[in-house]
Order: C-alpha cells, then sequence, then structure tokens
C-alpha cells in the first residue's frame, strides 16, 4: 500500500481550503453526474500502478471524478461498488438488519457537528467539523474492510491521518490510549431505542495504533461526502482492524491512561476484544475467521467465493511491528 | 359450505402462504434486491421461514384446543412439510451454494461450532419426521408413530437455539420465537382432568390419527 505524505507533495498541488469546500457543494449536487468521470483517471488522478491517487485527485475532482473503474488495491483487488458500501452496513443506530441503516439513516443530521477532544491532552477543545478537518491533508484511501462477521469489501475512503488532530491536541506523556464515542441521540439514532449495546457506542486505539500512518479519519466514499450510513461525517478506518473497531458519526475523542472499554468487549467480552486485529488464526467462538466472503462484483446470488483471510487483513508488513512480542490469542 | 370444503380451501391456504416465501426469494433473486450479500440473505430467510413453519405447525393442536377448531388438525401435516421443506433448503444452500460443498469446512463447522451442531441435528432429526408423514406410516407405525413425532419438539428447541447462538447481539427475534416456543409448551401441559370431563377431553384428542405430531 502506498501512502503519499503531505510532505511529498509539492505546495502548489495542495487544494486550498475554497476549493476543497466548493469540492463538497459541487458533489453534493452533481454526485450521479460526476461519478460517471468526465475525464480519464490516468491523465487526471495521477494514480500510481497500485491504485493511489494521491492529492492529485481531490484537487481535480472540481472538474469530474475520476475514472474508478480502473483503480485497484495494491494487491489488485476490485473496488466494491458505491451501492455495496452504502446499502449492507452493520450500524447498530440505525437498526441491526444491513439494510436498515441505508433506510433509516435520514433521521441523521451530520452538519452543523461537533467534536470535543479532551482527556489527557495539552491543547483539548471542541471544534466544528469544518476546523477539525485540514483540506490539505484529504486524500483517497482504498482499503480492505473485513468485518469480524466473515465478509469484506474493498472501499475508497476519503479522509485524513489521524495522527494529524493527536498531533495537534499534544497528548500528555501519560496519555497511552485514545477513546471515540458516536453520538448519542435516539432522535437521530432511533436504533438507540432499543439497548441492543450500551449506547454511546465506544472504540478506541493504543496512542500508537492511532498515530499509525495507516489509520485515518474518513469524512468520504469514492470522493464524496459519507452518507450517513456509512457514520456521516466522520468515522474512523483501521483497515488491519476487524471493521467494528471503525466507530462511526463520532461527536468525542478522549486521550486516556487506561484500555478504553470498548462496545463489543463490554456487550461480550470473550468474543470480542480491545485489539481486534483481522487474524485467521484467532477464531471467533462461534465461527472461523480462516476466510472471508469478498462482496463485489465477483459475489452473485448463486456464488460467492470465500478467500483466505490474511493476518492483519493484508497489512501486516505496515503494522506487525505494533505488536512484537504480543500473543495475539490474549489480545484478540 | 360443508367440512371436506372447507378443509380443502384451508389447505389451499396453507400451500399458498408455504410457497410464497420462496416465490418471493426468487423474485429478489431476479430483480437483484437480496443486496450485497445475497448468499447469506438467502440463507437466512430460508432459515426464518422454516422456523416460522415449525411454530406454526406447533401452535396447532394448542389452538384447536382452546378454540375447538378441529378443522385446523388436517394442516399440520402440509405446514410441518414446508417447515421441512425450507429446512432442507436451508441446509442445502449452507453446504452447496455457501460453502461449495467444501467438506473440510462443513464437518469443521458441524463439529467445532455448537450452533451450526445444533442446527443440523435439529434438520436430521426432522428426516424421520418427513419420511413417515404419510398414512401408511401411521398405521404401520401404531403407537409409535405419535412417540416418534415427538422428536419435533426438540428439532425445533435446537432450530431456536441455533438461531439465538447464531446472532451477533440483536437478540430480539431469537428471544421471541423461544418465548413463542415455551407458550405453546405451557399450553400442551393439561391438568389431569377426572371423570367426565377427561373422557371428553380424551374423546376429543381422538382425531389425533392425524401425521406430525402435536
Amino acid at each position: 500500500m502506498l501512502i503519499r505524505k503531505p510532505n511529498d507533495i509539492p505546495s502548489s498541488e495542495i487544494t486550498p481550503e475554497h476549493v476543497y469546500i466548493n469540492r463538497r457543494h459541487f458533489i453534493g449536487k452533481s454526485a450521479g453526474i460526476a461519478l460517471g468521470g468526465i475525464a480519464g483517471a490516468g491523465a487526471i488522478g495521477g494514480a500510481t500502478a497500485a491504485g493511489w491517487p494521491g492529492r492529485a485527485a481531490a484537487q481535480t475532482a472540481q472538474v469530474g471524478q475520476r475514472d474508478w473503474s480502473t483503480v485497484r488495491t495494491e494487491l489488485g483487488e476490485e473496488l466494491n461498488s458505491f451501492e455495496d458500501i452504502t446499502t449492507y452496513n452493520n450500524f447498530y443506530e440505525f437498526g441491526t438488519q444491513k439494510d436498515d441503516p441505508a433506510r433509516n439513516a435520514h433521521t441523521l443530521r451530520p452538519r452543523p457537528w461537533t467534536i470535543e477532544v479532551g482527556g489527557m491532552c495539552a491543547n483539548p477543545g471542541v471544534y466544528g467539523l469544518e476546523d477539525f478537518i485540514r483540506p490539505g491533508t484529504m486524500e483517497d484511501r482504498i482499503y480492505r474492510m473485513r468485518c469480524v462477521e466473515g465478509w469484506s469489501m474493498v472501499i475508497p475512503w476519503y479522509g485524513f491521518p489521524l495522527k494529524d488532530v493527536i498531533d495537534r491536541a499534544e497528548p500528555l506523556g501519560s496519555a497511552r490510549y485514545v477513546e471515540f464515542k458516536t453520538l448519542l441521540d435516539p432522535e437521530q439514532m432511533p436504533g438507540q431505542r432499543a439497548r441492543v449495546l450500551d449506547w454511546p457506542y465506544v472504540e478506541g486505539l493504543r496512542l500508537d495504533e492511532a498515530r499509525h500512518p495507516l489509520t485515518i479519519l474518513a469524512t468520504g466514499v469514492y470522493g464524496q461526502d459519507l452518507p450517513n450510513q456509512n457514520g456521516a461525517p466522520i468515522r474512523l478506518v483501521i483497515p488491519w482492524k476487524y471493521g467494528f473497531k471503525g466507530i462511526k458519526s463520532i461527536v468525542s475523542m478522549t486521550f486516556m491512561e487506561q484500555e478504553p472499554f470498548n462496545s463489543w468487549k463490554r456487550a461480550a467480552s470473550f468474543e470480542y476484544g480491545f485489539y481486534a486485529n483481522v487474524n485467521p488464526e484467532v477464531n471467533h467462538p462461534r465461527w472461523s475467521q480462516a476466510r472471508e466472503r469478498r462482496l463485489g462484483p465477483n459475489c452473485g446470488v448463486f456464488r460467492c467465493e470465500q478467500i483466505p483471510t490474511m493476518l492483519f487483513n493484508g497489512y501486516v508488513d505496515q503494522v506487525a511491528g505494533l505488536y512484537a512480542g504480543m500473543d495475539l490469542r490474549v489480545y484478540y | 359450505m360443508n367440512k371436506k370444503r372447507r378443509i380443502l380451501l384451508l389447505k389451499g391456504l396453507v400451500w399458498l402462504l408455504g410457497l410464497a416465501p420462496a416465490v418471493w426469494l426468487v423474485w429478489r433473486g431476479f430483480t437483484d434486491r437480496l443486496g450485497a450479500n445475497a448468499i447469506e440473505e438467502v440463507l437466512h430467510r430460508l432459515g426464518d421461514t422454516s422456523l416460522i413453519a415449525l411454530l406454526v405447525a406447533l401452535s396447532i393442536t394448542p389452538v384447536r384446543r382452546l378454540t375447538g377448531w378441529n378443522i385446523l388438525a388436517p394442516l399440520r401435516r402440509p405446514i410441518g412439510l414446508f417447515a421441512f421443506f425450507y429446512l432442507t433448503m436451508h441446509f442445502l444452500w449452507y453446504a452447496v451454494i455457501d460453502e461449495e460443498l467444501a467438506l473440510e469446512f462443513i464437518i469443521e463447522d458441524v463439529i467445532e461450532r455448537p450452533y451450526i451442531l445444533a442446527g443440523f441435528t435439529g434438520w436430521l432429526l426432522l428426516i424421520p419426521l418427513a419420511i413417515t408423514s404419510t398414512k401408511g406410516w401411521i398405521r404401520r407405525l401404531k403407537k409409535n408413530w405419535q412417540r416418534l413425532h415427538r422428536l419435533v419438539y426438540l428439532s425445533t428447541g435446537l432450530g431456536l437455539l441455533h438461531f439465538y447462538w447464531q446472532v451477533k447481539a440483536d437478540t430480539y427475534w431469537p428471544i421471541v420465537a423461544i418465548t413463542v416456543m415455551v407458550v405453546l409448551m405451557l399450553l400442551r401441559i393439561r391438568p389431569r382432568k377426572p371423570g367426565r370431563e377427561r373422557e371428553r377431553t380424551v374423546a376429543a384428542e381422538r382425531p389425533r390419527q392425524e401425521p406430525l405430531a402435536d
């Protein structure tokens, strides 16, 4: 996987904020047309052989979306369609069936939105979404997403490294973890009226995981704003962990010394742990994690091949170092 | 309307309702309405349908007893057979479509995953019941027929366990189904009634020579 770091990109290429904001409007109004792709991706996207678009795609989005059909992961995998990504969701705040979020999430109001940064840090504060995101750091990231339930997708996120906001918050030396919370508002999130989970949804990362360059806060998918059912307006994406770590519709970020007690661990601690790293060797107590069903273009009604699950979801070279010496069966 | 015609009408209704879920699934398949994970969607809907049919079949006798509508008795067999049909489809869909007959994975699943073992056993137990659901077998097995068909309780119980164990957190529907089962079982507990009343009850039970256990 390739990551274009901000310092690889000449400052002339960085999208100024007004352009970025315009882009939002543009896409919001003409998503249908824009997705068709007006210009060839090769010409405008600056896509590498591995399908990494970098910043240029965002910049040129004003004149037309890139042609996503040619984009692949670093392993040559095809992307899931926008429809797959936005109609098959686990977002229990809107119901527990996969099609519930797409049907029910219209009640969420993702703007205006504020995010509270607090806990053990030198620079706490409450930010409006627009101040929280720094447009200069936005990029497309094509990641595999492996759900703990045994299916997976390939998703072109649009977002920025979590490290960026962590650095701005200046966590204290004693802070070891960061905890995230989803909005708690049964009016906007009707699923919260049922006590399926202990609301609000809580997730967390160790600070080194949170600072890892692969960890991003996503605000979009396929170059457009996140649909509500995907966790608008801002969500976490940690591609080497099971999908439930990717907390959606985040309203707070808290630095702390002790390990956050994440929702699924709270619900069933011997089935779901804090780490939740994708690992084909460590089975869920009720099902195998050795294989996964890759949804998408090659998955039909009568045939949907199961593919072997990869350690750390295929990002082993980038993240294995974070867990050196740890027994992954104990810290699942 | 005479009794025969009414029974025929009711049976027609059972067939219509019994085939509807299959037709619905086929229609959704053809019109691309099964979602991104179509295989799982079909698998789950087949499983739901078989459990619902089992619970409906098990409710015939208590409903009959409460209401005196003995006309419902002949519906148990077709409803039970529909339950078996959907359960068999559920298993075949899992084994052939989902696992593509990869025996090593199927065997591992059955052995290592309690919820699959429970569901698989529940299906196995229903096979002899489906086979012996004909009038000929009722005659041949005599008293044993009823004993054999009591397996339906165990089978349904295992099916409910399978349903409950496979959900991630939202146990709402499994608990609803289990509650229905518990209520149906409680309705079957009859206090021993002395004298005439008991005789009457027993007499009302006579038309029990109908397929599928109560």
